[in-house]
């Protein structure tokens, strides 16, 4: 053991800021992180333990204790739970022995839940191994179990391969891309390189302005232009600068970076390398969760293939000085490291706990140098708008928001999967695309976005009307929204808060109790408007964003659906608060010896 | 018009609220003209001889007897007010709420220096005695609370306020240092 720890992090040049990489490789190759593994890091990096424990025990998929030969994350999301998460659970308990959040008496089968595995449209699913299974059903768990107990290997157990590049030698997933509309900008044909070629005959300020021409705005949500934020970080004088490109996409209902990331990857490293020449920094990295590492050795082999071909490396395309390189960091199962400072920690190998701003990243970001964090989907309309240029970009989409949107759509309707559509659609034409009937309401930008009514399908998604960063759910009819969706995205808030910030890690878990105790029919009718002034307090006291929209499930629910809250609530005075003084007393009267007289 | 009733009473508290009710000074004159009391430790008077108004509480409940009392409250009166943290949250007995009953009681009557000469280990358990809860409960976990007063106590001014607002029906002050301590 002390061997091998001690060769991992020479790989890593002993290096204490690259300590996820090096608990990656350790929890991969003993399916734990042992006591001794821990010591011997923190000797080898010259830390202490502490600093060790503290970034392993923030990350979900970071383990101490022995989780499996098999350990399965099944996903525990909304959609996943419409999708039937109840059955598949159930058939895994049943048939490993054991129940979930525990292993299996003969240590062999681990089973846990997981947040959003970026499955959504094709659940249920989970990783077992680092494999994604999707489209689960309690026969195929049954087969998925009987596998397991023969000690048939992972790969062994997908017996089908996906579409497109899942089906290549070096994935060799089960997952479906499901692209559905392919729009001008990210799905249309492209020759890669034209526009890098087209970079080294300008200077990086003239890229920047005509990024800022576009008036492309960040698609991971925040929707910050990506012109202006590449401005103020040339402004930073710096010996070195770095570029980010964050593909950890964790809100609930996205996956579409993952589909660009499996038939696009071309297009994402070059417009890593095309900021990479805007910002003059010569080292880009790829912040990808943990749940795609099944694209680790394809994404990396794409790279070779670029270095071999002169677009990335030293001297790009002839250009003397254009040197830019890529490397991937894998995250570890946390949400929250998709908030740009935070996964600007995790790739510094801490928690992902988000930073105080000001300085914002491109002023001190990644090794306190100034840093540009970008999401996937930016990064690909950036190659698009340098090679047809800014006029062509601003011709699509709505006033405030220029170029076309990626969207992940699922939930109830016939055709969930990827769309690229243009910004300014109205919600009423999403879903006759989507082909969904009977729809009660639409989940839109995931759990930190709004839940909205039939009343709101007349508006469009831009971000001067309902902005996304790509999630869309879809929740038919005969759904409880309640208990489906809005407590599912309370308890997923609960789970993924950092913990830093008071109110995120307990208003959370007050907000959940008040929502329960509505629900169990308990509570006055005054309650629904002291549950919405509680969410208040995540808005006004909460450094990130997360923290920050973590009240959003059940403010934008009472905002929308308040009827489904009232159906729950008691109207007269005298209602039962469902205070039992007979169990009250039990336990004191048992003890002191004496018959309760009620 | 008969003047409004008020009853009000201490359950799991330590009478501060209805100290700082009597802390009116010479406005208790005013408050006497203003409504009549009824079940009250200000009058004495045990139990509900009318219908009542408001009903003020003090104290969370910690007992079977506070729970009575409070159910009591809630059928006699229109309006019930939430007085002071322990009624609010639990307060001070609430902190007893994260150890269960039977190491509390086993502390007060079997642990503590003052007990040890209860060789026997006698727990009281007498039928006439009010049974312990598992926890302190704040009120309106019992029975349904119209407002709430915050404070500890609330201050004077405060429940004289309050009343008047509600006997009145003009809105009440509520400026930030009176709700915020800190």
């Amino acid at each position: 053991m002390g061997k091998s720890v001690k060769s991992i992090c020479e790989e890593y040049n002993n290096d204490a800021t690259r300590l996820m990489d090096i608990l990656l490789e350790i929890q991969c190759k003993n399916g734990h992180i042992p006591d001794e593994a821990i010591e011997e890091v923190a000797k080898t990096l010259n830390i202490s333990k502490v600093d060790v424990i503290q970034t392993l025990s923030f990350y979900h998929f970071f383990t101490r204790d022995n989780i499996g030969d098999y350990t399965v994350y099944l996903n525990n999301s909304a959609v996943a739970d419409m999708m039937g998460r109840a059955d598949v659970a159930e058939a895994f308990e049943k048939e490993a022995g054991c129940k979930f959040e525990s292993l299996s008496e003969d240590g062999k089968i681990g089973l846990y839940s997981t947040s959003c595995i970026g499955m959504s449209d094709q659940e249920p699913a989970a990783i077992i191994n680092g494999k994604v299974f999707t489209k689960l059903d309690p026969y195929k768990v049954k087969d998925l179990v009987l596998d397991m107990k023969a000690g048939k290997t992972i790969d062994e157990m997908v017996e089908k391969y996906g579409d497109g590049h899942n089906a290549s030698d070096l994935v060799k997933s089960m997952v479906f891309n499901n692209i559905r509309k392919k729009g001008p900008v990210l799905f249309s044909d492209y020759e890669t390189g034209t526009s890098l070629k087209k970079v080294t005959g300008m200077t990086p300020d003239e890229v920047v302005g005509i990024v800022k021409d576009s008036y492309l705005r960040g698609r991971g949500g925040a929707g910050f232009p990506v012109g202006l934020k590449w401005d103020f970080c040339r402004r930073t004088q710096s010996e070195e600068t770095y570029l980010m490109c964050n593909a950890d996409e964790g809100e609930p209902g996205t996956f579409k970076e993952r589909v660009l990331l499996t038939e696009k990857p071309k297009l994402v490293f070059e417009g890593m390398a095309v900021a990479g020449y805007a910002l003059d920094a010569k080292q880009g990295i790829l912040y990808l969760r943990y749940e795609y590492k099944y694209l680790k050795n394809y994404l990396e082999s794409v790279l070779n293939e670029m270095r071999e071909a002169n677009l990335l490396g030293k001297n790009i395309l002839g250009k003397e000085g254009f040197d830019f390189d890529i490397r991937i960091q894998f995250g570890a199962g946390a949400y929250v490291c998709g908030e740009e400072t935070a996964l600007i920690e995790s790739c510094e190998g801490k928690r992902g706990e988000p930073r105080n701003r000001p300085p914002f990243p491109v002023q001190k970001g990644y090794m306190d140098e100034p840093t540009v964090v970008n999401n996937v989907e930016s990064l690909c309309s950036v190659v698009r708008i340098i090679e047809k240029g800014a006029d062509w970009f601003t011709m699509m989409g709505s006033r405030e928001s220029a170029g076309t949107k990626l969207l992940s759509i699922s939930g109830d309707c016939k055709y969930q999967g990827v769309y690229e559509i243009e910004w300014g659609m109205r919600i009423r034409d999403i879903i006759e695309m989507v082909g969904a009937e009977d729809v009660k309401a639409i989940q839109v930008g995931g759990p930190s976005g709004t839940l909205i009514s039939p009343r709101d399908f007349k508006r469009t998604i831009c971000f001067e009307d309902l902005p996304t960063g790509g999630s869309m759910i879809i929740i038919g009819h005969n759904r409880n929204l309640l208990r489906d969706i809005v407590l599912n995205f309370t308890e997923f808030f609960i789970e993924e808060s950092c913990g830093s910030c008071t109110v995120c890690r307990a208003n959370t878990v007050i907000l959940k109790d008040k929502l329960l105790k509505i629900m169990s029919g308990k509570a006055g009718k005054e309650e629904i408007d002291e549950l919405k002034n509680w969410t208040k307090f995540n808005k006004m006291a909460n450094r990130c964003g997360l923290g920050q929209t973590a009240a959003n499930p059940i403010l934008t629910s009472i905002e929308n659906f308040r009827e489904e809250y009232e159906k729950h609530v008691k109207m007269d005075e005298d209602f039962d608060t469902g205070f039992d003084l007979a169990s009250a007393v039990e336990e004191s009267c048992d003890y002191v010896g004496r018959k309760p007289n009620l | 018009m008969s003047k409004p009733v008020v009853a009000t009473t201490s359950l799991a508290g330590c009478f501060g609220c209805h100290m700082s009710l009597l802390d009116i000074d010479e406005k208790i004159l005013d408050l006497i003209e203003l409504v009549e009391f009824n079940k009250s430790p200000i009058d004495d008077i045990k139990e509900f001889t009318k219908p009542c108004d408001i009903g003020l509480i003090e104290g969370g409940v910690c007992n079977s007897e506070n729970a009575h009392v409070l159910k009591d409250f809630r059928k006699n009166c229109k309006i019930l007010v939430s007085v002071g943290e322990c009624a609010i949250m639990g307060g001070l007995p609430a902190l007893r709420n994260g150890i269960p009953v039977k190491e509390c009681i086993a502390e007060a009557y079997l642990g503590v220096p003052s007990v040890e000469n209860n060789k026997e280990g006698i727990l009281p358990n007498d039928d006439e005695l009010p049974m312990i809860t598992d926890r302190v409960y704040p009120c309106h976990e019992v029975v349904k609370i119209d407002y709430y007063l915050p404070g500890c106590p609330p201050r004077a001014e405060l429940i004289w306020e309050a009343v008047a607002a509600l006997v009145t029906g003009n809105e009440m002050k509520l400026p930030y240092e009176v709700v915020k301590f800190d």
